[in-house]
């Protein structure tokens, strides 16, 4: 028989269109080839800055989202009762002017009761500035839920933080400190540059309390007890004071570390000794004298208390730090059981980053010149770096972890430094260089400035005169003053209980609040559904804004539906959450790659339409006519301010500016043109130490970045945060309400600090509960995609193997497992490599039966699970009576991960999960779901 | 039965890379998305929304846990067709369907020769292969033949799906009959293993152990650097304030 003939050059595809992923946040370049108007292949953009030209498992399934029969096919207007998904179709007409008559009667009573916030979204920069025009302060995106700790932690400290705003320099770090990452966010930077490390010979320390995919090819694995990442680092810090290993020369010249800090008058203990012109001042080395840092000659001391004209004594950062964490309870021996890792291992640790940054340190060929104008004929390496994201943000430590985190990298002078963890533009920016939470006054007018910002004492707090939050989810109140990514956890649970008071509209965007983003998801489910005594529902209005048939959808009063990211332009911007790398600019578009076969609109188009209608500043022109006919004009013709609009690229008349530049009209035909994005090297000299490189600075002012070329010096002591405990001693015009004076005074440490989360709970609950983000899915995304549910069909709950032997436990038993406000029952799987007192499962990969387009029967609902279920939104009542958020104190940070459980194996008949919800019936107007799949069998015979 | 030929002028193949392997599964979506559209009749998926979703692959990953304690170690090991030298699934094909190609060593299904019986997978020891469900044909790696060749892809397109995807570069693609291809080289510098070699099919793809993991006990410094470090003529912390802070 001959060798059947084998046709290896078929044609492949009609055209190739370059866009943006969006099948998680990471914001990877994508080819799609497009064949008769559908896709017949998605691959990674090599020219791309984030991805490369790899592609993970969730954007390469970007098609089968086309097909996915949960996406929403028209708007919809309730017609059972709320929570019922029972809707009838409507057409946009009368969506848009149902929305608009909401949105505009409360306008005119009072902004405030609209509550805009949004979920999984990157436009942000388009939604905050409606809230703004709207003039309601009721906004935010997801950070607060998210990794708020993070960000907030990272940009009071050094003026940046990780996950987008910073990355290992992935070649040429010898040492890697990998604490909690999601694996499935900036997945492909992370995997790409892990797999760089470990050829290079470079070494990975994951500290994690579960052991998979990145910890999985980690040299060294240590599987902390969660919420003691703090405590561990800073007994870190302790180690390297003891033994006298830090960068003596960048404390010194580089960092706050010898600003001296006043002790005396009371009022003014704790804030820095400045002089006339407000700049800090140091005693010089030489005699002792005072200048100001910002003196070129000057030699700064670090351990040289001033004896001030007052009589009083000023004491240098760095002496105030040396003896709070050489104190006993931060030596390796004293954290070890708390931590779970032994004294020996912080040791070794310890050594391990002194010597790698000290011993290996090596100079790259490039002179630079900081903010004093002193020059540095080489740019010093110490290749030691540091990742982080929600395993440390999600607690109710989170915050000063962060610090911690920080500080650790600051000791060893390891901060954007050639093999360090390097800001990405516009990062580093300081905190003064942001903005203040924007104020309202309650008029149909625009706030005072964005809705978010980064507050620097108690007087940018949104309070009343006495003391009163003023925004729904308490963000910036004395409860959460830092909260800088809003709290949108806390605004159903608030606007049901009418606390700070009660709102008319909630609006939310891509948010699955009903579900899986909730902490207590059923309490959530019951205020969305809560009435008030005369009948009316206490959220009044319900309007949603998505493109899935989400849980969250089934309980909207107005649906909004919106395209998938294959069918709309979106743009990736600066003014946003940015891509790009340590050594490069950039910023990208989303564009149209197939035709639209339903009654949806992109979101923002219908944001830009609805701000139109209700006459919003800025989104009119003066004649009252629509500024903006849709997104893809706005993103080219609007402007920020003068010369600085959403897209950075190709601007000015010509296309010949970036950065600042006119709006150009051809702009968008040129990021096509391009590939989608746009990128810029940053000059060499410009490129190391950013947050004190002069070069830097005026390069960042050029390109729109920084408004003045004014360094960000890393901030061990931070200022703000004692002006909040100065406050809470009793200091100031502006005083907390006393339930919260002690709290605030504890936790508002100005050094970073470490306290026990979730230390309240009974003894009896003594195991961990946690989620990891599974590679293959994007929160509750994944599961409409046949592709990718059938690598996550359903979760179970890893148990530890000495957790299993002691409690009789076999794969695949069902458990209960009970926190203190419920129990959930769930199947186990055993697992070794994992912290001895830790349970945990994936993230949402459990779904409410009949949402999402999957069979009432799918096991994403009969055996998968969330643990939202068990996580209080409130902690135990203190013993004033009140009761606290279950959340980091100074950011409001949900502290998803502070949960405490015990476990018990079910009885024999007790099988299934529990709990289980009434299944929910599709929406109107959902298309069939198939019961094959054959993508692609069209071209099968070509 | 089908002859194997008694050489390929190519041993085309591909090397996995365990050190580095993370298990995010994009080589398998990459892999589905591509042939679902590519050689022979699509990937179909069953129950797609339905409580028992299934669908034909050609790549798969599986994790395994090793050891315990602190030493517990996981490992991520994708697992497609290995295009045996000596395939099994080929001679055991009773209709001439399955066959290796002489040009390059790639096993194929000629699947209008293909009756679905099975054999071919019952023989494979390595479980590489799948029944389509929807065509009744077997589906099996087919190395990307529709890319690897293809003059409508750019010339550095021309490689499988799973290592133009791959995030960690775990995935390697070459002729494993040139001494100095890059896939020959990896596989000798680094130790190149054979997959199940006593069940002498003789399999073209090769995996890359995970190098030694420097584990916490790594991290254990040796006394006498840790005495150093430690500075033993301090008489404690105190002392160590008064003596640093009057240096710096």
């Amino acid at each position: 028989m001959s060798e059947p003939a084998v046709d290896t050059s078929p044609f492949v595809s009609d055209e190739i269109r370059k866009t943006t992923c969006y099948m998680c946040a990471c914001r990877c370049g994508i080819n799609v080839h497009v064949r008769d108007g559908r896709i017949r292949f998605l691959e990674g953009n090599r020219d791309h800055p984030v991805n490369k030209g790899v592609l993970c498992a969730k954007g390469s399934a970007g098609m089968l989202h086309l097909e996915s029969p949960a996406r929403l096919r028209s708007p919809l207007l309730r017609i059972g009762p709320r929570g019922a998904n029972e809707f009838k179709e409507i057409g946009w007409e009368e969506a848009l002017d149902t929305a608009t008559k909401w949105l505009s009667e409360t306008r005119r009573k009072d902004p405030r009761k609209l509550a805009f916030f949004t979920g999984r979204d990157q436009s942000q920069a388009l939604t905050g500035w409606w809230a703004q025009q709207y003039g309601t302060p009721n906004h935010a995106a997801h950070g607060g839920f998210c990794s708020v700790n993070m960000a907030a932690g990272g940009i009071y400290t050094i003026g940046g933080s990780f996950w987008e705003f910073a990355q290992p320099d992935w070649e040429r770090a010898k040492l890697l400190l990998l604490f909690g990452v999601a694996e499935d966010h900036d997945s492909n930077p992370i995997k790409l540059g892990l797999s760089a490390m470990r050829r290079n010979g470079a070494r990975i320390v994951s500290i994690n309390p579960v052991r998979t995919g990145y910890s999985a090819i980690a040299d060294t694995w240590l599987g902390i007890t969660p919420g003691t990442d703090g405590l561990l680092v800073l007994s870190l810090v302790g180690e390297l004071l003891r033994t006298g290993q830090f960068d003596v020369e960048s404390l010194r010249m580089r960092t706050n570390a010898p600003w001296l800090v006043r002790t005396e008058p009371d009022d003014l203990a704790g804030l820095f000794l400045r002089g006339e012109d407000g700049e800090p001042l140091v005693a010089d080395r030489r005699d002792g004298s005072l200048a100001s840092y910002l003196d070129p000659g000057v030699i700064p001391a670090l351990g040289l208390d001033v004896q001030l004209d007052d009589g009083t004594v000023a004491r240098p950062v760095f002496a105030l730090m040396a003896e709070k964490y050489l104190d006993r309870r931060f030596f390796p021996e004293s954290v070890s059981e708390s931590t779970g890792i032994s004294a020996e291992t912080i040791r070794g640790l310890a050594a391990e980053l002194a010597r790698t940054a000290f011993e290996e340190a090596f100079e790259i060929d490039i002179p630079w010149v900081d903010f004093r104008g002193i020059r540095h004929p080489a740019t010093l390496a110490r290749p030691v770096a540091v990742h982080a994201m929600r395993g440390i943000s999600a607690h109710a430590n989170g915050f000063q972890t962060c610090r911690a985190l920080h500080l650790l990298q600051i000791l060893l002078g390891a901060i954007d430094c050639p093999g360090g963890t390097r800001f990405k533009p516009p990062y580093p920016k300081s905190v003064e260089m942001h903005s203040r939470p924007g104020r309202t006054h309650g008029l149909a007018q625009p706030l005072s400035g964005p809705p978010l910002g980064y507050p620097l004492g108690p007087e940018d707090l949104l309070v009343s005169p006495d003391g009163m939050p003023e925004r729904i989810d308490k963000a910036f109140s004395w409860e959460a003053p830092l909260a800088a990514h809003g709290m949108m956890h806390a605004v159903i649970p608030n606007a049901a209980a009418g606390d700070p008071y009660e709102i008319d509209i909630l609006f939310l965007y891509m948010a699955n609040m009903a579900w899986n983003s909730s902490m207590n998801t059923p309490a959530a489910m019951k205020a969305l559904c809560a009435k008030r005594s005369d009948g009316e529902y206490r959220i009044p209005k319900f309007i949603v804004a998505d493109a899935f048939s989400s849980e969250t959808v089934a309980y909207a009063d107005l649906v909004l539906p919106d395209t998938t990211y294959l069918e709309r332009y979106d743009c990736i911007s600066l003014l946003d959450r940015p891509i790009g790398e340590p050594g490069l600019v950039a910023d990208a578009i989303r564009s149209p790659v197939v035709q639209l076969d339903r009654d949806v609109r992109p979101f923002q188009d219908v944001l830009i339409d609805l701000g139109a209608k209700l006459g919003l500043p800025g989104f009119c022109n003066e004649d009252g006519t629509p500024r903006w006919q849709s997104y893809a004009q706005y993103m080219v013709m609007h402007e920020r301010e003068p010369g600085i609009g959403p897209l950075a690229g190709w601007r000015g008349e010509n296309g010949d500016c970036s950065g600042r530049g006119k709006p150009n009209e051809a702009q968008l035909a040129r990021y096509l043109d391009s590939g989608g994005f746009w990128t810029e090297k940053i000059p060499e000299q410009a490129q190391y130490y950013k947050h004190v490189n002069s070069a830097y600075q005026q390069w960042a002012v050029d390109k729109g970045l920084l408004r003045a070329p004014k360094p960000f010096v890393p901030q061990i002591y931070s200022e703000p945060i004692r002006r909040f405990q100065l406050a809470a001693e009793g200091h100031g015009d502006i005083q907390p309400p006393d339930h919260l004076r002690e709290r605030i005074a504890h936790g508002f440490d100005p050094l970073p600090v470490w306290y026990p989360s979730a230390d309240s709970v009974d003894d009896s609950f003594s195991l961990h509960a946690i989620t990891q983000r599974p590679m293959a899915m994007y929160h509750s995304w994944g599961s409409q995609n046949p592709w990718l549910r059938q690598i996550h069909t359903e979760n179970k709950l890893y148990v530890p193997g000495p957790v299993c032997d002691l409690e009789g436990i076999e794969d695949d038993d069902w458990v209960w497992l009970e926190s203190e406000i419920a129990s959930i029952r769930v199947r186990a799987k055993r697992m070794e490599a994992v912290n001895p007192s830790t349970v945990w499962t994936w993230n949402a990969v459990g779904k409410r039966s009949g949402t999402w387009g999957l069979r009432e029967d799918s096991p994403e609902a009969t055996r998968g699970f969330l643990l939202n279920h068990l996580i209080p939104d409130l902690l135990p009542q203190q013993p004033d009576g009140l009761r606290w958020s279950n959340a980091d104190p100074i950011t409001g940070q949900a502290a998803w991960y502070d949960l405490r459980v015990r476990i018990r194996k079910a009885e024999p008949q007790e099988c299934g999960s529990y709990p289980t919800f009434p299944p929910l019936q599709n929406p109107a107007g959902l298309a069939d779901r198939p019961d094959e799949v054959r993508y692609g069998q069209e071209w099968a015979n070509d | 039965m089908t002859d194997l030929p008694d050489r390929t002028e190519r041993k085309l193949g591909l090397v996995i890379d365990l050190d580095v392997c993370v298990g995010c599964h994009a080589c398998v979506v990459s892999c589905k998305a591509w042939n679902t559209s590519g050689y022979g009749s699509s990937l179909a998926d069953t129950e797609p929304y339905g409580p028992n979703p299934s669908g034909a692959w050609l790549n798969r990953v599986h994790g395994y846990e090793e050891g315990e304690g602190e030493s517990a170690a996981v490992v991520h090991f994708p697992k497609s067709c290995l295009h045996c030298e000596d395939a099994p699934c080929v001679t055991v094909c009773p209709t001439g369907a399955s066959f290796k190609r002489e040009k390059d060593g790639i096993v194929l299904v000629d699947e209008s020769r293909c009756m679905g019986c099975g054999l071919c997978a019952w023989a494979c020891p390595y479980g590489a292969r799948e029944m389509d469900p929807a065509a009744g044909v077997m589906k099996k790696c087919t190395l990307c033949v529709d890319r690897i060749y293809n003059e409508n892809l750019p010339e550095d397109d021309r490689e499988p799906a799973c290592v133009r995807t791959c995030p960690t570069n775990a995935r390697f693609f070459g002729d494993f009959a040139d001494p100095d291809s890059n896939v020959s080289r990896i596989v000798a510098e680094r130790g190149g293993f054979d997959l199940m070699p006593e069940q002498g099919t003789k399999p073209v793809n090769k995996y890359l152990p995970p190098s030694e993991r420097r584990g916490a006990q790594a991290l254990q410094i040796p006394q006498d650097r840790l005495d150093a470090l430690s500075d033993s003529s301090l008489s404690g912390i105190l002392a160590w304030v008064d003596r640093a802070l009057s240096r710096l």
